[in-house]
């Protein structure tokens, strides 16, 4: 059948800088450590230098990247080539959006030093790359809610 | 916090992990280094540190040691070692060990890794932990990197899990589910109920995730599709109408939209209950309608509902209302300025062309436009579009717009663009002369990313053409004086100037539509030359061009001079195909002026069909086949009952075959092919052996032999359906199959120079002088065969055989010989220097006897080459040549 019906999820989620340092890697599909590292190459390459009045989609082997810039920051996602994009461009930036509340103006100096957070901020954001909660409130209390734990 | 190593506090754990300074000193170190070497040293120290610290098992530090191997991780270096300190870290009683743990080994492990399975008995302690904080470290661990096997073992926890009084645990259990359904569809059905009851839900956050369940289970399993088309249709559907009517609620809107996610979620879990089912979607046509009229297109939010909404109303059953309003939708997104909805619209069409075809092609000017966008992203999705848009009646006009945009697009998109042009004219051509002429504009702008399969039909067609091969050649020769660079025109021109040079310079075929040109025979001859000395041209193009300079010195009588020492100057060609080449080019111009005409006349017509089922199936089994040296021509009989298998079509199955193919060769020359019909038809084996030799020529067989090539291909490449589309292969093959490198070839191209390999009386009408053995040792025999040149009593060619007796291979083999004062010596190069076990290589040597009557030759030689990596020399005289040479 030519509709979408197929199982649909992030494959992998990638946080990169200008330079392609990675600040943050959430595979939900098993990649080989070198496969990976390729991968994160790959992708900065094809975001990096693209014009950005271009689309925030790029077409990777034989899937597609949804990205969005923020200052020197690469947000990107890698899904199915028919998965919905706008609804993933929504993604990042509520992601983007939570980072900034948590973090009070996120900046990547945040990210460095607290990649552990950042991570476990995505654990309750996404989960077997699909949308887990998509509240902004509800996120930020559940880490505060963390954070008295340890 | 304060700061220290966490030995000053009372207890470790009071220490938070990451505030730790070690952590973040770590990091300022390395992210103060100037180098990556510097930065290798720093991770090496700190990685050694943490191995010595792992030894120790002092459990106070497992956790910074951990949260340091994650960052040393991201940074790309080795942390394997730090696997089982996530195991440990996991089954440790406190939360914040656990969960540094299971982030861990979220990081550093994944489900193919089996130390894995050994954290399957603590995932199900904390899956059952009365810590609810602690259950969900589990639930996400499992979600993001469970195994089929762990998904089995643990699928009953999580799915008692999903009815758990916490919404937190209720959405991971959920989305767990997800991907343990994902790992183990047969599980599907235990989890049908407890999805079902999720859809139920008041929290926001367990309602989008069963959803996403319930969507996951329909999409693997049949009965729970049933049951949720059933029981949960109507539900879901007034779920969708409450947030779409629902008032303002900051938490889940986005730029006005309201709960955009949710809205996507549902509206894709409808589709899958709508598809192939008319009554649920009848049910959900009010709702859609609602959707796709009522949301906001103005942000990207709204566009993505808009997105998901008109994909589920095009996959539904058929409410035609409700799909005009789709491609209306699709219609103002492909207006729309931001790219990124353009580039949804291109995409969505592509599906909408399926049912309505009309609708889209109303977008035709639009979609073109798009075609040509900076943007690489949407020109390939348009690209794609429009070739989905061509029909007969439209093609014209496509074609003409994408040609004319190939000539100003970026180089880089060039090779998409005109693979897509020329599958569109191949397959939706009107008229040949309409596919000629756009396959030669394709050709002019993108020459030099067409490929091989493409300007090869572009070759059959024309040979087809026969009412066009004046008015192809004509446009072909003005289209290589201005685009010369363009290497498959290079190509396809110098085929045709080949082939149909006469028609070129006498301007023969005129159609109405043509301007008459002067073309002087030496103009044409111009356009070759060219690309067989332009330093680029490849060594398909430049072997093709000396063909057809063959052919031109035949077709132009009056510049064959000219012509040969064209072909002449391609002796010293460094390729050694050329050489070769050149050398039997030379000679077939130079001595065998009768046989000429016939050796060079037009390719018959290639079969279309069959040139079209191979480049549809079995391109690469030719190709490996071609490369096989055809030294199995002797055995025409084991040979013969292919051509029945294949059924080629050729009644005659005459190659009727001699005993051995050297037999076939010295008929050839014996005879005179041109004239002497009685005797080919008396011994069927000149026939087939005249096809050899075209073949090896790449020239073709005369057309009134034409069936007979079923036999030529049977002789040069056993074991492969053939046709005369194979000429093409030989045309393009840049090994110049056939010949040459083989030892058999070698011997057949002496022929060409007036030898033969064995004594043969017809073949030189002078004395035959029989074959010596001149040198023979345990390892290596030596046979020379002569024949004596036409014209000069003094000259006598020899072939000498160098035949490998021993079971080793002969490497790096140089054969050197040296002859009193009287002789002159010429040795032309060996057909090679590696000599395989009981394989043979052949040698041509002229040895020009001053005192010829007088003194018989005599001849000292030296053979060296390596076995096995050692030298080995062999020496020897030969005196017993043959009197009188």
């Amino acid at each position: 059948s030519d509709i979408s019906i197929l199982s649909l999820q992030i494959r992998f989620i990638l946080l990169q800088n200008r330079q392609g340092k990675t600040r943050l890697a959430k595979y939900y599909v098993p990649l080989e450590e070198s496969e990976k590292h390729k991968v994160e190459y790959e992708v900065h390459r094809l975001v990096v230098n693209r014009d950005s009045k271009f689309t925030n989609f790029v077409e990777f082997r034989t899937h597609k990247v949804i990205y969005r810039r923020y200052a020197g920051l690469f947000f990107s996602l890698c899904v199915d080539i028919t998965d919905n994009e706008l609804a993933y461009l929504e993604c990042i930036h509520l992601f983007v959006e939570i980072l900034d509340h948590f973090f009070s103006n996120v900046c990547e100096l945040d990210l460095v030093f607290n990649f552990h957070k950042v991570y476990l901020i995505l654990d309750e954001f996404i989960l077997a790359g699909e949308l887990q909660e998509t509240s902004k409130r509800a996120i930020i209390e559940r880490m505060s809610e963390l954070e008295k734990l340890e | 916090m304060p700061a220290g190593e966490g030995t000053a506090l009372p207890h470790p754990i009071m220490n938070s992990i990451f505030s730790g300074t070690r952590l973040r000193d770590m990091i300022r170190s390395i992210r103060a280094c100037k180098t990556a070497a510097e930065e290798r040293g720093v991770v090496r120290k700190e990685c050694a540190d943490i191995r010595a610290s792992i030894n120790e098992n002092d459990p106070h530090d497992r956790h910074r040691n951990l949260a340091k191997l994650m960052f040393i991780h991201m940074l790309g270096y080795p942390t394997h070692f730090g696997q089982m300190e996530c195991l440990k870290l996991i089954a440790s009683p406190g939360f914040p060990e656990k969960r540094i743990g299971y982030l861990g080994l979220m990081l550093l492990l994944d489900e193919r890794q089996e130390v894995l399975m050994l954290v399957t008995n603590s995932l199900k302690q904390d899956l059952n932990h009365t810590n609810q904080y602690v259950v969900g470290l589990a639930l996400c661990a499992l979600g993001n990197i469970c195994s089929a096997e762990m998904a089995r073992d643990l699928a009953p926890e999580v799915e008692r899990l999903i009815q758990f009084r916490d919404p937190n645990i209720r959405k991971k259990a959920a989305l767990c589910s997800t991907r343990i359904v994902r790992k183990v569809p047969d599980l599907a059905e235990n989890f049908i109920n407890a999805a079902s009851s999720l859809l139920k839900e008041k929290h926001h956050g367990v309602l989008i995730t069963g959803v996403q369940l319930c969507y996951e289970l329909c999409t693997i399993n049949d009965e729970a599709l049933e049951y949720f088309r059933k029981k949960c249709t109507e539900g879901l559907i007034k779920t969708l109408r409450d947030i779409t009517n629902s008032a303002y609620q900051p938490e889940y809107d986005v730029a006005g939209i309201t709960d955009p996610f949710l809205h996507i979620r549902l509206l894709k879990l409808l589709r899958v209950l709508g598809h192939g089912d008319a009554d649920a979607s009848d049910l959900m046509t009010d709702i859609l309608a609602q959707v796709a009229t009522k949301t906001e297109s103005n942000k990207n939010a709204g566009n993505a509902v808009l997105y998901e909404c008109v994909e589920t109303i095009m996959a539904i059953e058929d409410t035609s209302s409700l799909r005009v309003l789709a491609i209306n939708i699709l219609g103002r997104f492909l207006s729309n300025r931001d790219n990124n909805i353009r580039y949804v619209a291109l995409n969505m069409l592509m599906k909408a062309i399926a049912f309505d075809d009309q609708a889209v092609q109303r977008h035709r000017v639009t979609i073109l436009e798009c075609v040509k966008d900076p943007d690489a992203s949407i020109r390939k999705r348009a690209l794609e579009l429009v070739s989905l848009l061509v029909n007969e009646n439209n093609v014209k006009q496509l074609t003409k717009e994408l040609i004319d945009y190939l000539e100003i697009s970026d180089e880089d998109f060039k090779e998409d663009l005109s693979a897509k042009i020329c599958s569109i004219v191949e397959k939706f051509s009107p008229e040949k002369i309409w596919y000629i002429d756009q396959m030669l504009k394709v050709l002019s702008e993108a020459g030099k990313f067409v490929k091989d399969d493409v300007w090869h039909a572009l070759i059959v067609v024309i040979s087809n053409a026969s009412e066009l091969h004046g008015y192809t050649v004509r446009a072909l020769y003005k289209a290589v004086l201005t685009y010369s660079e363009q290497e498959t025109l290079v190509r396809v021109a110098i085929w045709c100037i080949g082939e149909y040079g006469d028609l070129l310079v006498n301007n023969v075929g005129m159609l109405g539509i043509e301007d008459p040109i002067t073309v002087t025979e030496s103009d044409a001859v111009d356009v070759v030359e060219d690309a067989i000395t332009r330093h680029n041209s490849d060594m398909t193009t430049k072997a093709m061009a000396l063909v057809a300079l063959l052919k031109l010195s035949s077709r132009f009588p009056s510049i064959s001079e000219r012509i040969k020492d064209i072909i002449v100057k391609q002796k010293g060609s460094l390729l050694l195909e050329m050489q070769q080449r050149a050398i039997e080019f030379n000679s077939i111009v130079d001595r065998h002026k009768n046989i000429r005409p016939s050796l060079v006349e037009r390719m018959p017509v290639l079969d279309e069909a069959t040139f079209n089922v191979r480049r549809a199936g079995s391109l690469p089994a030719s190709v490996s086949t071609m490369a096989k040296p055809s030294v199995s021509i002797p055995n025409g009989v084991a040979a013969a009952p292919l051509v029945d298998l294949l059924d080629l079509g050729s009644d005659d199955i005459m190659a009727a075959p001699s005993s051995s193919g050297a037999d076939f060769l010295q008929d050839l020359l014996g005879v005179d092919l041109g004239s002497s019909s009685a005797q080919s038809g008396a011994t069927p084996g000149p026939k087939a052996g005249a096809d050899l030799l075209m073949d090896i020529l790449s020239i073709g067989t005369p057309s009134p032999a034409q069936n007979n090539t079923s036999s030529v291909d049977l002789l040069s490449t056993p074991g492969i359906n053939k046709n005369p589309s194979n000429a093409l292969d030989t045309l393009s093959s840049p090994a110049l199959p056939h010949i040459a490198t083989t030892a058999s070839a070698g011997g057949m191209f002496d022929l060409l120079d007036g030898l033969t390999p064995s004594p043969s009386k017809e073949a030189t009408n002078g004395p035959a002088y029989p074959p010596i053995v001149a040198y023979e040792s345990s390892t290596l025999k030596i046979e020379f065969t002569f024949s004596k040149s036409s014209g000069n009593p003094q000259e006598t060619n020899v072939q000498a055989t160098f035949i490998n007796l021993s079971p080793n291979t002969f490497t790096d083999f140089i054969f050197q010989a040296a002859v009193p004062k009287f002789l002159q010596l010429h040795l032309d190069p060996a057909s090679s220097n590696t000599l395989p076990a009981s394989g043979n290589i052949t040698q041509n040597l002229r040895v020009t006897n001053s005192q010829h009557g007088k003194k018989s030759l005599v001849m000292r030689m030296r053979i060296g080459y390596k076995v096995n990596g050692k030298d080995v020399l062999e020496e020897g005289q030969i005196n017993n040549f043959p009197r009188g040479l």
